[in-house]
């Protein structure tokens, strides 16, 4: 196993632990499309590429959105109520 | 149960989870020790049976292609759902809402930058048989491009880009074309979504037989049910800018 | 160290389980819910891999060079996809609880009425 390879396994396991580790949604959501880039690498390493452009797709731009938009709203109603 | 109660008691379970499974994985021949025949009797004969250099999309659309059936159809029915939940209980409607961005740079670039992630998305499904691509990835882009515009300008404008009348058709125009072609092959006398056009030169786009047709099927449901999806959560959430 | 692959697989599924039990907060169980999903990617991936393979594309490439398994890149690649759809419909039932219920803990919100 080339040392790429092992760096990107061992960023990919530190990555999920701080995604669930993370209290704030808002930070939680970051670290949610920072650990998809993670995924995004390690699928390259292991050499599927058409599997690391749809986790760059999806983790990039629609997991994110979806994630804020749903905070957005509950913060939005949130406030509204107060 | 409470908090308490439930983690210990999930961290004796987990434990006896994580055992089993590791005892499984255990099984498995070593990383990198490939010993099973698929992969190897596909790398091999595709080429020459389909045509397509790309051997991930033909197993896609074609030697798998009953999965990706399956798979299309459980992003319809998701993308149905969502929108059958959201709509329902949403009490007004968000059309009119601008939600400007006020930042003229931000605006300028993003806008000049749409038709640019467009044509990428577009080039990634066109040629997803013959180099790393496919239909998933690139309406996937799409998707995202023409959601560029409401990131970088406005959400009215958003809304006139993707009625939610001509989306809905795309969607299920797409997931229909997928099976109707799979079925198709099956009226004609062939297997259920059997290869039945002529296969081309090889590196060629009119390679891989009836692989085009259900790429670019595949392409349109993904990119009109991702809008669809980035349409009604950006609904829910300009409701409450009123 | 050839088995770090699959360690790490059943380590993200053990992470992911632990953040679903211990979240509370309907948002942040559903996007643990992706870090356990994940695992069975890496799973599959680490399965399909070939000391010193390439990538199942030949284009330039002779046919016969060592190449991965593409039935399992086939398998995520789909996947990975309607993944993001299904995490919307949970996020939308997550906004349908919080306007039904006005909380989004899993603890205070009450059993199914009717």
């Amino acid at each position: 196993m080339i040392p790429l390879q092992v760096a990107a396994l061992v960023l990919v396991g530190v990555g999920g632990l701080a995604v669930v580790l993370a209290r704030d949604l808002l930070r939680q959501a970051l670290l949610n499309s920072f650990y998809g880039l993670q995924l995004v690498v390690l699928f390259l390493v292991f050499q599927a590429p058409d599997v690391a452009l749809s986790a760059l797709a999806v983790g990039g731009g629609a997991a994110p959105l979806v994630i804020l938009a749903t905070l957005a709203k509950l913060r939005a109603r949130e406030e509204r109520r107060r | 149960m409470s908090a308490r109660t439930r983690l210990p008691l999930f961290l004796v379970s987990v434990a006896g989870l994580a055992a089993l499974l590791g005892y499984g994985v255990a099984g498995l021949p070593a990383f990198g020790d490939y010993h099973g025949p698929y992969g190897l009797v596909l790398n091999h004969v595709v080429l020459a049976q389909r045509h397509t250099t790309n051997v991930v999309t033909a197993v896609v659309f074609d030697y798998r292609g009953f999965d990706t059936l399956g798979e299309e159809l459980m992003l319809f029915g998701a993308v149905a759902a969502t929108a059958l939940i959201l709509r329902e209980a949403r009490e007004e409607e968000a059309r009119k809402i601008l939600d400007p961005v006020h930042s003229e740079p931000v605006r300028l670039i993003g806008l000049a930058a749409v038709p640019v992630v467009v044509l990428l998305g577009l080039f990634v499904a066109a040629f997803g048989y013959l180099t790393p691509g496919g239909g998933f990835q690139g309406g996937t882009v799409v998707a995202l491009g023409l959601l560029l515009v409401y990131l970088a300008a406005e959400h009215r404008a958003y809304r006139r880009l993707t009625p939610t009348a001509v989306v809905d058709v795309f969607e299920g125009g797409g997931a229909a074309t997928f099976v109707g072609l799979a079925l198709g092959s099956l009226a004609g006398g062939l297997a259920f979504q059997q290869n039945f056009l002529p296969l081309g030169r090889i590196g060629a786009l009119t390679s891989g037989g009836s692989i085009p047709l259900l790429n670019w099927a595949t392409a349109i449901e993904v990119a009109a049910a991702f809008l669809l999806l980035f349409g009604e959560f950006l609904e829910e959430v300009m409701v409450e800018r009123r | 160290m050839s088995y770090l692959p699959y360690a790490l697989s059943v380590w993200l599924l053990v992470v992911g389980l632990y953040g679903v039990v211990t979240s509370r907060h309907l948002v942040h169980l559903v996007v643990c819910l992706t870090v356990a999903q994940s695992s069975t990617y890496v799973l599959l991936l680490a399965v399909g891999y070939r000391k010193h393979g390439t990538a199942p594309i030949f284009k330039g490439i002779p046919l016969g060079t060592k190449a991965t398994d593409p039935v399992v890149q086939a398998l995520v690649l789909t996947d990975v996809v309607v993944s993001v759809a299904v995490l919307a419909l949970l996020l939308a039932v997550a906004v349908q609880v919080h306007v039904r219920e006005g909380t989004l803990d899993p603890d205070e919100i009450p059993a199914v009425r009717g």
